[in-house]
């Protein structure tokens, strides 16, 4: 076991080095910066003196080794936009608001989502798991956009019981993640669904049953496990997404997260800012992807690699 | 709870057979298992697929009893039907009794039915591969089914696993019981299953093809220990399978399935020198013989009726040589070619000449 995570950080670490790669060559391949942070009018003196200061003069392998070791120490430069603060500064500032939000929305998916995905499986055809069928076609049909609007205007608006937006005390999480976490119930529900589904049709199951168990240990200790690995697949997947990608969410709450960061970077051409929230979302999949493998590995012996 | 359960249970766990329990000193010949017409039909779109359509057998202490027949005849279903664990909700008992030990299963709850399963009829599966959780280790899988029936702490429990794991002859049952079934041969895993299904000291075991999924040479030793638990235990096996050479090695006595109905049954001896039945003829000459060249291996025309569209006379009269119009109007009653043998064929029929 300590085996597979060791091997599997160190993979992790190498997909991270590919990142870097990418995003310093990104960075030098969407125009030279000379062009945009200097006067049209600048002498050619002036350039030297500018391309010097920013090391633009190095050789381009120079120029990575100094941005990966400023990289490794969160040194992603100013921010072009936001005058007087680092790109870092801004990311980590903007992240806690993104992380919280993401976390209750998956969290609330994960709570609804299982239960009754393995409900729906166990009363397969049932009033039941056809409730469940149209939940979910509702769930994978709403657009965050809509929902959040529609929130909004029930919860906040008419009945008052939620802030319209921002991120004062505690109740403004709940309707952003409700609206990140609708999507991903549907998904979850039916991958849940499915994986119980076909577990609960094997041998081992019968076998159990023979043994005279209680039936939700049956459900609960002898299927859901076996059936948890889509479902976790999907989970990492959606995870990483919600943490990263909740634009719509931020926006349609007014929150001030990562997401909306990188929105405003973008638009101001905030090369620094972009570069450290690129990276910051990379770790966070990467970090996801790593967490997802270890889990597999602790669910099922077959992955692990030692071997008695 | 059952006498011979309470006397089990009482006894220290040893190595040794209980020499209590032998199967003389059991009084072999008691019934304890009846089912009379016994049927699981299955409401499908399609249809009633009747795949258990009255069925009628005895089964006594410490015998084996055959169930033989093609795929699809019903073996499987009628010993999921015994354990009452048909799949729902299609599946349904619709008439019939399974008196064990003369309480009617058909009638019980399904929390006393669980009270049953494991401690008083067991069953081995067909896979091994299949039949083990994968994500527990076989310790953890072997207490499951020892709790069913003992309460302990946890180091009697492994004992008891332990000593479970040594009377299907695992070799250092100790380390064994921290594997993951993916460890294990195909061959140890089903003695592992072996463990678990006499874990409870069951009085039946339904044993359903389990040596179809072994290697040719490790299926002869699997026989040959379950001979060994039940001469040890005393415990009644049904075996199902489809090859008449592990019936004429395991049974006491047969019954041939076909289409949902046993046609014939009877002591082994009898039914393999006088088979009576036309299906059990033909099973018969398709086994091929060691000591026989042949250019072609003999096998029965036609296909086995759909379950769901059964005709109304003898099931096998639209494959059978000798069928005449009456085989196909109406179903033959019960014939008694001798106390023990009966089949269900018009040619017994004093009208048949």
């Amino acid at each position: 076991m300590q085996r597979f995570i060791v091997v599997r950080c160190f993979y992790a670490v190498l997909v991270l080095f590919a990142v870097s790669i990418i995003v310093f060559v990104l960075a030098r391949a969407s125009g030279n910066p000379i062009d945009t942070m200097l006067p049209l009018d600048a002498t050619p003196e002036q350039q030297q003196v500018f391309m010097e200061l920013w090391g633009l003069d190095k050789s381009y392998p120079e120029q990575y080794f100094d941005f990966l070791v400023n990289a490794f120490r969160g040194d992603f430069g100013n921010s072009v936009k936001w005058a007087d603060r680092t790109a870092m500064g801004l990311v980590i500032e903007r992240f806690p608001l993104t992380l919280k939000l993401g976390a209750v929305a998956i969290g609330i998916s994960v709570l609804l989502a299982v239960p009754i995905g393995v409900l729906s499986a166990v009363k397969k055809d049932t009033i039941f798991d056809l409730n469940g069928k149209v939940f979910a076609l509702l769930g994978q049909a709403t657009p965050p956009f809509w929902l959040g609007i529609m929130l909004i205007w029930i919860f906040a608006v008419e009945l008052d019981f939620f802030p319209t937006g921002g991120d004062e005390g505690i109740s403004w999480i709940i309707l952003p993640a409700i609206t990140l976490g609708w999507f991903q119930v549907a998904a979850l529900m039916r991958l849940v669904r499915s994986a119980m589904l076909e577990v609960l049709e094997t041998e081992y199951v019968t076998l159990a049953r023979v043994k005279g168990i209680r039936e939700w240990k049956v459900v609960w200790k002898h299927c859901l496990r076996n059936a948890s690995i889509p479902p976790l697949t999907l989970f990492g997947i959606l995870a990483a997404q919600v943490m990263t990608g909740a634009i719509v969410t931020e926006t349609v709450f007014s929150l001030p997260g990562t997401g909306n960061l990188a929105i405003e970077a973008i638009r101001g051409r905030d090369y620094p800012v972009i570069q450290a929230v690129v990276v910051l979302f990379a770790v966070i999949y990467i970090g996801m992807n790593l967490a997802v493998d270890i889990l597999y590995a602790y669910l099922d012996p077959r992955i692990r690699y030692d071997r008695a | 709870m059952t006498a011979r359960n309470e006397s089990a249970m009482s006894e220290p766990q040893q190595d040794v057979p209980n020499p209590n329990l032998s199967r003389r000193e059991m009084g072999v010949g008691d019934v304890i298992l009846q089912v009379r017409g016994l049927r699981t039909w299955f409401y499908t779109r399609a249809g009633i697929v009747k795949a258990v359509d009255g069925i009628d057998f005895d089964l006594r202490q410490g015998e084996t009893l055959g169930i033989v027949g093609e795929s699809g005849c019903g073996k499987s279903m009628t010993a999921r039907s015994l354990l009452r664990l048909v799949p729902r909700p299609a599946g349904r008992i619709v008439s019939g009794q399974i008196l064990l030990e003369g309480e009617d299963l058909v009638t019980k709850s399904e929390e006393e039915m669980r009270q049953v399963r494991g401690k008083r009829i067991s069953m081995i599966l067909q896979d091994p591969q299949t039949s083990l959780n994968p994500l527990y280790t076989i310790g953890n899988q072997l207490r499951e089914a020892l709790g069913q029936a003992h309460r302990g702490n946890s180091k009697s429990m492994v004992r008891r696993a332990i000593d479970a794991l040594r009377s299907v002859n695992v070799a250092a049952p100790e380390r064994r019981l921290h594997d993951y079934p993916h460890q294990m041969s195909g061959g140890m895993k089903q003695r592992v299953v072996g463990a678990i299904a006499i874990s409870c000291e069951p009085s039946v075991i339904i044993a359903d093809e389990p040596t179809t999924a072994l290697d040719v040479t490790i299926q002869l030793q699997y026989l040959r220990l379950l001979k060994e638990i039940q001469e040890n235990t005393g415990l009644a096996i049904i075996f199902i399978t489809h090859d008449f050479g592990v019936v004429a090695r395991m049974c006491d006595r047969v019954a041939v399935m076909y289409a949902g109905r046993i046609v014939e049954q009877g002591p082994v001896r009898e039914l393999f020198n006088n088979p009576s039945h036309p299906y059990t003829e033909a099973l018969m000459a398709s086994v091929p013989k060691l000591e026989e060249r042949v250019e072609w291996l003999y096998s029965i025309e036609g296909q086995p009726p759909l379950l769901r569209d059964l005709p109304p006379g003898c099931r096998f009269a639209p494959r059978c040589p000798e069928a005449r119009e009456q085989c196909l109007a109406e179903y033959p009653s019960s014939h008694r070619l001798s106390p023990e043998h009966t089949a269900h064929c018009w040619r017994l029929d004093t009208s048949w000449q």
